[in-house]
Order: C-alpha cells, then structure tokens, then sequence
C-alpha cells in the first residue's frame, strides 16, 4: 500500500465507530453534512486521530477541512 | 437580494414552537423591583432569586452603595474615554491597587466587562507562532478571545490532564504556549484539577491563565479561588476575574506578577479601544473587593447553602451536574428543552427564578436548570427553594 492509501485505511478505521448512521464514506464525504457529526464527536475523533498519528491538529486546521479527503491530504503533509 | 437573516431561521422556528406552547419566554424575563440580593419583583410576583452569581450579596451592601453614590457626586457619572487617554481617574487606579491588595499580585488591570478581559489578554499574549490549549468547556469570552488573535488552537478533553499533557508535548519545540483554564466551569458548577493541570503545564514550559470568575470571593482560603485552594496560585501566571458576580457590580480584570504585565495597556486593543467604566462603578468594586477580604463567616455560609441544596436536590430525585456540590452553582440537568422550560416556568410560578441554560452554552447538548447561591440566602429560602422544586418537578413530571 502508498502511504497515502495507509492513511486512508487507518482514517477510515477511526471514523467507523463514531459512524452512528452507517453512512457510506469516500474521500468526498463531509464530516458536518454527511456524517452529522456536533463539537463533541468532532473532538473525540480529532483526539483519536492526534493519537494514531502523533500529530496535532489545531482548530484552524479544522476549519479548513471539510471532507475525508482533506483530513487525509492535511495528515500526509503533517507527517511529511 | 439575499436576506442576511435567513441563517437563523431555525432558531425563530424553534422558538416560535416553545413560545406557541403559551410558555413564558425565559429569555425575556424583566425584573420589575429588586428588593435584595435574593429578592425581586417578577411580573408582580415575589420571586427568589437563584440564578444571578451574587454569589457573595454584595449589590445592596451599605458601604458599597455609599461609595458608589459619593463617586457619582464627586466624578459624575461617565468618563467618556478610553483608559489610556482620558478615562484613568482616582477611582481606577484606588480599584487597581484593592485587586492587587486581595490576589497579593504585582499587576492589576481593569476591563469594562469580564468577557473583555478575556477577549483583550488571550488575543494579545498569545500571537500568530504560539499556542492556545485550553478547554473544550471554556466560556464563550474565551473562544472569542482566540478568535479575535491569530495564535493556534489547540482544545483539549474537559478537565482531561492526560489529554492536556499529551497536546503539550506534541506540540513544535520552542512555540510559545498559553494553556487557558477556569477555577469552575460555570455550566455544571465543576472545578478543574489546577494543581495537576498547573502543575503539567509548568513542566512542558507553558505559561498559565485561569479564568476565577466564578470563584473569587468565597473558594481558597483568602477567597482568591480554585488556584488559591488547590495551592498553585503562585505559579498561574494571569488570573482573569469579574466585577458582575461576587463583586456585585460590572467589569473585568486581569492580574499577575509578570515583571513586564503594564505593557499590555497599550497593545490590548480591547482595553484602548473603549470607555472606561463609570467613577461609581469602580468605586462600588474597590469598596466590595476591600469587604470580601474579611468575609470568612459569609464564605462558610455560602458552602452550607450549596451543601444542603445540593443534597435536598438529589434527594427530591433530580439530576445534578457534579456528585458533589463543588462551586455555588448546582446544575439541574433536564431530559430535554421542552421539560426544561416547562419547569423553569413551574418554578417562576412557585416564585423561584433559576437560569435556563441550554446548547450552544451548555456541554453535550444539554439543557440545564442552573441555580447559582448567595451568601445571603437564609436557612429559611434554602428551605422555601427546595419546596418549590419538589411542587414544580412534580407538577411537570420531572420527578415522581
């Protein structure tokens, strides 16, 4: 597997159990809007990804990633 | 033309259902008298008053008054002016050293409200390269002041001194840090663990603020708050505080023993940028905070109402915020908005007024009934309170 592709496996590992709704998720889905995620569930996820990857991922980070596919491309150039 | 207020057409329609319930609005109430601290007049009503942060009934002390009517004689009733032009008088700087006298701190320096406090000093110590870490439960006034900077921000899990330590070390060598922390966490009325959080945040080269808005007055042995309590008052580097709760009046403060603190007067744009406050204002404020230094018996006082609340409550069978009463706020946790308003209005009736609270102010969605206790609530109100919650929780089925 690419990197990027290990990022992606693991990434999506992590959003399954917050997944309450059993959504279908692709680079494209949408955290707010697909998943329905509120403040909370956004930083557990947030907490367990910052410990997957040693890594911190600040508010204005957040802001700025809307999709998987950002998270994941904010993660490649984070660990890079 | 787009309408600019579509975007809050969810909370109209929300409201608009409540309201249609024939429901009292319970972000509407107007008190019409104010006999005391513990007694108003609503909508002709005799009502206790249980949710207003007078934590130590200040607003009707004799002496206070006094002050403040001889400040509005003697300095009038304005200054028209920011602090760094024509907006310092006497009465400011006699407020400054009463703060400085009651926290033992080098530096002190008065807001026009607490929120600019907050707002001033968090966007201004912190820059663009350097980190806020701070709590995902942090007041509002908290999360604007890193709004209002350009510092990164980093929350971290409610009083989780794990997760505050593990962000800490992941963050770049060298950054500068500001980890920013409340004594109690004025929704549920639950303290953080300072002396741990305090304690990890020296050891990772952070410097410190604390928010003790709602402790000041009545927790830590002098009254200076949770750090003073938990023994690591020396080692916060800014405590930011309040005038519009135990002090009895309105504005905000900041102090510290930062050899270099009286610099920020002229880069803190929420300090420069507005009107000082009002000569009676810092007069009545000086005047309080000098009275709550010697206010021992009022504290014990205080602790006994939040004690026998807090254990009367549980036993009627409602749900509480915290195990144990840590703060003078006890927190009623409601299943939902509707059950929530419909009991706050049931205790108005009864002649009780509490704060409704609910997202986004309150933690995980919750809708709270939050009753804040003052030093001059007698045995008898206490007594009187529990009555009502008993007649209006079952009156509305929140307990059986």
């Amino acid at each position: 597997m690419s990197e990027r592709s290990q990022i992606i496996a693991k990434v999506l590992e992590l959003i399954e159990p917050f997944n309450k709704k059993g959504v279908e998720v692709s680079e494209a889905t949408r955290f707010a809007q697909d998943l329905e995620w509120d403040s909370l569930t956004v930083l557990d996820f947030v907490a367990n990804i910052e410990d997957e990857f040693d890594v911190i991922i600040t508010m204005n980070m957040q802001a700025e990633i809307e999709t998987v596919g950002q998270l994941v491309d904010a993660l490649e150039k984070l660990k890079a | 033309m787009t309408d600019l207020f579509s975007k809050f057409d969810p909370l109209i329609e929300q409201r608009e259902t409540l309201l249609e319930t024939g429901i009292t609005d319970p972000f509407n109430l107007v008190m019409e008298e104010v006999e005391s601290p513990t007694v108003a007049i609503c909508n002709g009503r005799r009502t206790i008053l249980l949710g207003t942060y007078n934590y130590m009934g200040m607003t009707f002390d004799p002496d206070v008054i006094a002050a403040g009517k001889r400040a509005l004689d003697e300095f009038g009733s304005g200054t028209t002016g920011s602090r760094v032009l024509n907006g310092t008088y006497g009465g400011h700087k006699a407020c400054e050293e009463a703060l400085k006298d009651f926290y033992a701190m080098d530096h002190a320096m008065v807001f026009s409200t607490g929120y600019q406090a907050n707002l001033g000093v968090i966007s201004t110590v912190a820059g663009k390269d350097d980190y806020i870490i701070l709590d995902i439960d942090s007041h509002a006034s908290i999360y604007d002041g890193c709004a209002l900077g350009n510092a990164q921000i980093v929350p971290f899990r409610h009083n989780d001194i794990e997760a505050l330590e593990k962000r800490l070390k992941r963050i770049p060598a060298g950054a500068g840090k500001l980890v920013v922390l409340e004594g109690v966490y004025s929704m549920l009325g639950d303290i953080a663990p300072l002396k741990e959080m305090v304690a990890v945040s020296k050891a990772n080269g952070a410097m410190v603020l604390v928010d003790e808005a709602h402790s000041m007055g009545f927790i830590g042995e002098n009254g200076r708050g949770v750090a003073e309590a938990q023994g690591v008052i020396d080692d916060v580097d800014f405590i930011i505080g309040t005038f519009s709760k135990s002090v009895g009046t309105v504005g905000g403060f900041c102090v510290s023993n930062h050899p270099k603190f009286e610099i920020l007067r002229l880069v803190c744009r929420p300090y420069v940028f507005t009107a000082s406050l009002p000569p009676s204002v810092v007069a009545t404020a000086a005047t309080s905070i000098r009275k709550l230094m010697d206010s021992a018996d009022k504290r014990a006082h205080l602790w006994e109402n939040s004690k026998r609340l807090h254990a009367g409550l549980r036993q009627l069978g409602f749900t509480l915020g915290t195990e144990e009463p840590q703060s003078a706020i006890i927190a009623v946790i409601m299943p939902d908005l509707e059950k929530g308003a419909a009991m706050w209005e049931a205790l108005l009736h009864e002649g009780l007024y509490v704060n409704l609270a609910r997202p986004p102010a309150t933690p995980a969605g919750m809708t709270l009934l939050r009753c804040s206790l003052c030093a001059l609530h007698s045995e008898e109100q206490v007594g009187e309170i529990l009555g009502m919650f008993a007649a209006a929780g079952r009156a509305t089925g929140c307990i059986s």
